[in-house]
């Protein structure tokens, strides 16, 4: 669907990317400065590089080599910056109808109401943008963006110019964006938890202009090197599992990990749907022995598949559950305290509370 | 109220007003846009271009206007063969003076609002599906209205007022080319004409005034419709 391979130098810092995704959202995760937002304007068209090729959505719209370069306006990318970057000359109806105008295919009445309704900006349609909190801007950015009848999405951290109520207020849409809509998307964030959330299958890792890695987003977060110092914290497992049930006594809710039982604080997703639970490693104790009395609700038997020292005093245990992978990060001197070694049966112990707000609908069929 | 000869004044005088403004707009949109948008380093050069007639005595910009554009000049008498356009005195050649000398005070603000936009407003139009054309007519055009609306009134009173250039070029023809500022000074050189000219002084001061007044009220309206963020 994406296939990138640029190399562009704007001053001091250079850009030389590439990389192939297959994935319906595609995250592109790195730290500040490191080149997404360069890299999603040359995909856009606003930048064009000196050197390399763009396909987009299964369509070359750059090639230096056979001197093609489609410009912006004829890319069909609907674009969602980190400012909404409305236009305030025009009411919300007109910013949201500016694309329409334009799209070869425009959208029917229809299409319109069932993107303002996803967005729930119907209130807002009569309404001067100038008025408008961060948060109602954005939205409007999104559909504006939606109703220009687009070929493929790309969102520039599009939650990080509002406050954290804001985010938490967006937050929802830009999920059900990339449940609701079948276009591929990309996903531009330095934070580890948006990406998860809402990139959780293929993600390109940035940094300082380069690819660091390009694959599986399970793989990426077991890489702590990758994360960056800030996040290296939430290094750990992506575990693909299923809701078995929500038990509404105590409001947990039951995930089936591979026979084995997760009970995690209620999520939202229907019994039978598929969900991806993030794991930190540090949040992963171990046992040889099944532990008895104890608060932790999660015990997953498993067996040890490889022991690698990370630093002076840790470390990273990685365990086999059923088909999946968990993480350990322990100290070493409880590793040799335990005696743990490759081919152990052990028994994870994971507190619910630590995976709350951890557990999310899985997209794009992980 | 008006008697015969002050009307025609009057009217002589904001026709070749508003036709001097109108003909130098799209003229102006060009200079301001090039001037705030391009990274070409000889634009200094145009800049200084622009702003002379604002520095240069009026007399001056008139006489090099009647040296470059008479019958007799090359580009005059190419003009007057080709397209039967004659300047020198003419009414056209008043509105051509006053538009020169209007000129700047036209760009300038419309320059300045250009340099207040927010360029990736203007991106975000080109991924939208808007082509550079589209963008500049749906986007930039309607945002730099309001430096438009007061660089059109400053213009206007420039050119109503214009006088220095326009006598040297145009000359002092009754009907033809004699303006409200050139009909008062012709009224003063003549003994007993003092009246005659207080009440030309008094209608003068009523135009610009109104001009004023109205540039505001559209220029309120515009932003009420466009209030920034």
């Amino acid at each position: 669907m994406l296939s990138i391979d640029v190399a562009h130098r704007i001053g001091d810092f250079s850009l030389d990317c590439r990389f192939d995704s297959d994935a319906r959202v595609t995250g592109l995760f790195g730290p500040s400065g490191a080149g997404k937002s360069t890299l999603l304007r040359i995909m856009a068209g606003l930048i064009r590089p000196e050197r390399g090729r763009v396909e987009l959505a299964g369509r070359c719209v750059f090639d230096s080599a056979r001197n093609i370069h489609v410009p912006a306006h004829r890319r069909r990318i609907g674009y969602v910056f980190q400012q909404a970057r409305l236009f305030t000359h025009l009411n919300v109806r007109h910013n949201l109808r500016y694309g329409a105008w334009f799209a070869r295919d425009k959208p029917d009445a229809e299409r319109f109401d069932q993107v303002v309704d996803m967005l729930d900006i119907g209130p807002l349609l009569g309404r001067r943008v100038a008025g408008l909190s961060g948060g109602e801007q954005q939205r409007i950015a999104i559909g504006r963006a939606l109703l220009s009848n687009p070929a493929m999405l790309l969102l520039d951290e599009p939650l990080a110019s509002l406050d954290a109520a804001r985010k938490q207020e967006v937050l929802p849409y830009v999920e059900r964006l990339s449940v609701e809509t079948q276009l591929p998307i990309v996903f531009v964030s330095h934070q580890l938890d948006e990406l998860l959330r809402l990139a959780n299958r293929q993600v390109v890792a940035v940094r300082d202009g380069r690819v660091a890695y390009c694959g599986a987003t399970a793989e990426f977060l077991a890489r702590p090197e990758l994360l960056g110092a800030d996040q290296a914290r939430d290094a750990g497992a992506l575990l693909r599992v299923r809701v078995r049930e929500h038990q509404q006594a105590d409001g947990l809710s039951e995930l089936d990990c591979g026979g084995q039982s997760l009970f995690v604080p209620r999520v939202d997703q229907a019994p039978g749907s598929a969900v991806t639970v993030h794991v930190r490693a540090r949040d992963v104790m171990l046992a040889r022995e099944r532990p008895q009395g104890i608060s932790a609700l999660n015990i997953l038997s498993g067996t040890i598949e490889s022991l690698v020292a990370d630093g002076d005093y840790a470390v990273n245990v990685l365990i086999g559950v059923g088909d999946q992978r968990l993480e350990a990060r322990v100290t070493r001197r409880s590793a040799e305290h335990l005696e743990l070694a490759v081919g152990q049966p052990i028994h994870s112990v994971i507190k619910s509370l630590a995976l709350a707000e951890q557990a999310w609908e899985r997209l794009g069929g992980l | 109220m008006l008697n015969p000869a002050q009307a025609e004044v009057l009217s002589l005088s904001l026709w070749v007003a508003s036709t001097a403004v109108l003909f130098s707009l799209l003229p102006a949109l060009a200079a301001a846009w090039f001037l705030a948008r391009s990274r070409w380093r000889g634009k200094m050069l145009v800049d200084a271009l622009v702003h002379l007639p604002l520095v240069l005595p009026p007399v001056v910009t008139g006489y090099l206007l009647l040296v470059g554009l008479g019958r007799n000049s090359l580009v005059g008498g190419w003009l007057a063969d080709t397209f039967g356009l004659v300047f020198a005195f003419q009414w056209t050649g008043a509105a051509l003076a006053g538009a020169i000398m209007g000129f700047p005070l036209l760009v300038r603000p419309i320059r300045l609002s250009l340099e207040a936009i927010d360029t990736r407003v203007e991106a975000a139009a080109a991924t939208l599906g808007a082509s550079p054309a589209w963008v500049a007519l749906t986007v930039t055009v309607p945002l730099v209205l309001p430096g438009l609306i007061a660089g059109m009134v400053l213009a206007f009173a420039r050119a109503l007022g214009e006088f220095g250039a326009t006598i040297t070029f145009a000359s002092n023809i009754p009907g033809e080319t004699r303006t409200l500022p050139i009909a008062i000074y012709t009224f003063i050189q003549v003994p007993g004409g003092e009246n005659q000219a207080l009440q030309l002084i008094l209608i003068s001061i009523a135009v610009s005034l109104s001009a004023l007044l109205v540039s505001e009220l559209i220029a309120r309206r515009v932003k009420r419709l466009q209030a920034p963020l």
